[in-house]
C-alpha cells in the first residue's frame, strides 16, 4: 500500500498548498476592498444622494450584510470567474481581463524565451571561465539588470530605438492600420496574424513586441545568468566531472551531456520563477509601452480608482504566480530523483 | 573586507546617498518646489546643471531632495518587516509543535504571494503615501526573516546556554528577547542588506505609478513619470530621476554582492 499512498499524499499536500495560497489571496484582496477609504456606494449614487438612496444602493450591493456573508459572496464570485463589474468600463471585470490577458502572456513568453537563452548562455560563459574578463563582464551585466528601474529603461529604449533610430515599432501592439484588419482568434497577435496569413501585420506585430520584450528579457537575464553560473561552478568540482574528464571527454561534451542535465532542476526553477516575476513586472513595462495587457489595465483602473478592476487583475496575476511556482515545484520533484525521498 | 571591493564601493554609494538626503537643504542650489514657468523644460546649463522640468523646477535640486522619500521608505520597511518576521520565526522555532505548524503555514502562504502586485493593489486601494508604500512592502516581505529566525532558533533550542537561562528562571518573552534574539539578529541584518536594492526598485516603481509620496514632494520615480510625456523631446527630465534610482539600487546590490562573497565563498 505504501508505494501508492506516498505519492498520493504528496499530491494532496501539493493541491492543499495551492488552495491555501489562493484562499489567502482571495481573503487579502477582500480585506483591501473592505478597508479601502473609497466608498463603493458613493461611487454609484454620488455624494449628493439622500440617505434613503444611499441605503438602498448599499443593500443592493449587499454591503449591509454581515462581513462573513459578504466574504462568502465575494469568494464564491471569484471562484466562478465573477470578479464583479468594473466601475470605469461598466463591463464585467472577467470580460476585461480575458481580453487583456493574452497580450500580457504573449509579451512575457517572448521575453522569457529571450531572457532564458541569454541568461543561461551568459551564466555558462561566466561559470566555465570564472575570474576572467568574461566573468567580470557577465557580472556587470547582471548587476545592471538587477539594479535598473525597468520603467526607466523602457522609456530610454523607446527614445533611442524607436524615436531616434526607428529600428522598432513604437508603443502599442501594432500599428493603427492593422488594428482593424486583424481578427482576434487566440488573442495572441503573433499567432492571429499568421493564421490570417497577413505577412505585413505579422512583421508589424514583431516590430512592436521586440522592444518591450527585450527590456523585460534584460531584467530576467540578470537573475538567470547569476544562478546558472553558481550552479555550474558547484558542479565543476564534483567527481563525476573529473571522471568524465579523465575518460577524455571534451569540454563541450562535459557541459552538454553531464553538467546541464544535472542542473536542469535548478534551471527550470529559476526560469519559471523569472517568468512569474515577468507577469508581475508587466505593470511597469505595459504602462510605458502602452501594451494593452493586464498591467496596463491595472494602471488605468488605478487612475479611475476602480477597485473591482484592480482587485480582479491582482487576483488573476496572483493566481498565475502561485500556480506557476507550485507547478515548478512538482516538476522539479519529478525531474530530480534525489528529491523523491 | 579586503577581499571585496564591491562591498566597499556599494557602501560608499549608499553612504553618499544618505549624506545627500540628510544635508539636502545645504547642497541643493534651489528650492525643489520653486516653479518658474518661464524657464520650463530647459536643457542642462550653468544655471540648472540638470535642466528644469515641466514646471520650471530645478532638476538637480529635486534629485537631491528626492533621496529623502526613497531612503525613508526603505528604512521604514526594514524597521517593520525584520522585527515582524523575526518575532514570528522565534516564537515558531522556540515553542514548536502546533504553534510552529500554524505560523509556518501562514509564513509559507505569505511567501507564495506575488510581492510587487500585492503591494501595488494595497497602495492602489488603500491610498497612496509614504507610510502605505512602506506597510505594503513590509507586509509582503517578512516571510524569509521568519523562516531564517525559526531555523536558527530551533538549532539553539537545545543548547546549553538556553537551558541554563531557563534554569535561572528566565522564561517567555524575556528569554526570547534577551537570549535568542541577539543570536538571530546578525544574519537578519545581512538579509536586510540583500533585500534593500529590490525595495528601492519597487518603491520607485510605485512612485512612478503615482502611488508614492504626494506631489509636489520630489521623488525619483515620480520624476521619471513627470518626464514620460516629454521623453522624445526633453529626455533629461526623465533621465536624471531614473539614473539616481539605478545608482542607489546598484549601491545596495554591490553591498549585497560583497556580503555574499564574504559569507558564501562558493559563489565568489
Amino acid at each position: 500500500m505504501r508505494p501508492i499512498a506516498k505519492p498520493l499524499a504528496g499530491l494532496l499536500r501539493w493541491l492543499g498548498s495551492i488552495a491555501l495560497g489562493l484562499a489567502g489571496l482571495i481573503l487579502v484582496t477582500f480585506l483591501f476592498a473592505h478597508f479601502s477609504p473609497i466608498d463603493p456606494v458613493i461611487r454609484i449614487v454620488g455624494d449628493k444622494a439622500t440617505p434613503e438612496t444611499y441605503d438602498a444602493a448599499k443593500a443592493a450591493l449587499g454591503l449591509d450584510r454581515p462581513l462573513i456573508l459578504q466574504f462568502a459572496h465575494y469568494a464564491g464570485g471569484v471562484l466562478t470567474g465573477d470578479f464583479g463589474t468594473a466601475w470605469s468600463t461598466g463591463q464585467p471585470v472577467g470580460v476585461d481581463l480575458a481580453r487583456a490577458f493574452p497580450a500580457t502572456v504573449e509579451l512575457a513568453t517572448i521575453a522569457i524565451i529571450i531572457g532564458a537563452a541569454a541568461g543561461v548562455g551568459l551564466g555558462l560563459i561566466a561559470g566555465l571561465w570564472p575570474g576572467g574578463w568574461r566573468d567580470a563582464t557577465v557580472r556587470v551585466v547582471s548587476l545592471l539588470g538587477y539594479s535598473v528601474p525597468i520603467f526607466w529603461l523602457g522609456l530610454l529604449a523607446l527614445l533611442l530605438f524607436y524615436a531616434r533610430l526607428h529600428w522598432f515599432g513604437g508603443p502599442g501592439r501594432q500599428d493603427v492600420t492593422y488594428e482593424m484588419t486583424t481578427v482576434p482568434v487566440t488573442g495572441f497577435l503573433l499567432i492571429d496574424t499568421l493564421l490570417a496569413g497577413d505577412k505585413d501585420a505579422f512583421f508589424d506585430a514583431i516590430s512592436h513586441i521586440c522592444l518591450p520584450a527585450l527590456v523585460l528579457a534584460f531584467y530576467s537575464t540578470a537573475g538567470i545568468a547569476r544562478l546558472t553560473r553558481a550552479a555550474i561552478l558547484e558542479e565543476l568540482h564534483k567527481e563525476y566531472v573529473t571522471t568524465a574528464r579523465a575518460k577524455g571527454a571534451s569540454q563541450a561534451r562535459i557541459v552538454l551531456r553531464h553538467i546541464l542535465p544535472n542542473i536542469r532542476a535548478t534551471l527550470i526553477t529559476v526560469i519559471a520563477l523569472a517568468y512569474a516575476v515577468l507577469l508581475e513586472g508587466a505593470v511597469f513595462t505595459e504602462t510605458v509601452f502602452a501594451w494593452p495587457g493586464i498591467g496596463r489595465y491595472l494602471t488605468i483602473s488605478l487612475f479611475a480608482s476602480d477597485i473591482p478592476a484592480i482587485l480582479g487583475g491582482t487576483l488573476l496575476i496572483g493566481a498565475c504566480f502561485i500556480t506557476l511556482n507550485s507547478v515548478t515545484d512538482l516538476l522539479v520533484g519529478g525531474l530530480d530523483p534525489r528529491l523523491k525521498r | 573586507m579586503n577581499r571585496s571591493p564591491s562591498l566597499i564601493i556599494g557602501a560608499c554609494i549608499v553612504g553618499l546617498a544618505i549624506l545627500i538626503a540628510v544635508f539636502a537643504p545645504l547642497i541643493a542650489p534651489y528650492d525643489p518646489n520653486l516653479q518658474a514657468i518661464a524657464d520650463r523644460l530647459q536643457p542642462a546649463s550653468a544655471l540648472h546643471w540638470l535642466g528644469t522640468d515641466g514646471f520650471g523646477r530645478d532638476l538637480l535640486s529635486r534629485l537631491i531632495y528626492g533621496a529623502r522619500p526613497t531612503l525613508e521608505i526603505i528604512s521604514l520597511v526594514a524597521l517593520l518587516m525584520a522585527p515582524l518576521g523575526i518575532a514570528i520565526g522565534i516564537v515558531a522555532g522556540y515553542y514548536g509543535g502546533f504553534v510552529d505548524r500554524l505560523l509556518m503555514r501562514f509564513t509559507d502562504m505569505t511567501m507564495s504571494f506575488p510581492r510587487l502586485i500585492l503591494s501595488f493593489a494595497f497602495v492602489a486601494v488603500l491610498g497612496p503615501g509614504l507610510l502605505n508604500v512602506a506597510l505594503a512592502l513590509a507586509l509582503t516581505s517578512w516571510p524569509p526573516y521568519a523562516r531564517q529566525a525559526r531555523v536558527e532558533t530551533r538549532a539553539m533550542r537545545r543548547s546549553d546556554y538556553v537551558a541554563s537561562a531557563e534554569m535561572l528562571g528566565i522564561r517567555g518573552p524575556r528569554l526570547l528577547a534577551g537570549h535568542v534574539l541577539p543570536l538571530v539578529l546578525p544574519l537578519a541584518l545581512v538579509r536586510i542588506a540583500l533585500d534593500l536594492a529590490g525595495m528601492v526598485l519597487i518603491a520607485a516603481g510605485l512612485g512612478f505609478l503615482g502611488l508614492g509620496v504626494l506631489p509636489p514632494t520630489a521623488e525619483w520615480g515620480k520624476m521619471v513619470a513627470d518626464g514620460t510625456p516629454v521623453i522624445f523631446d526633453q529626455w533629461w527630465v526623465a533621465a536624471s530621476g531614473g539614473g539616481a534610482i539605478l545608482v542607489l539600487s546598484l549601491g545596495f546590490n554591490l553591498m549585497a554582492d560583497g556580503l555574499r562573497d564574504i559569507l558564501d565563498p562558493r559563489h565568489g
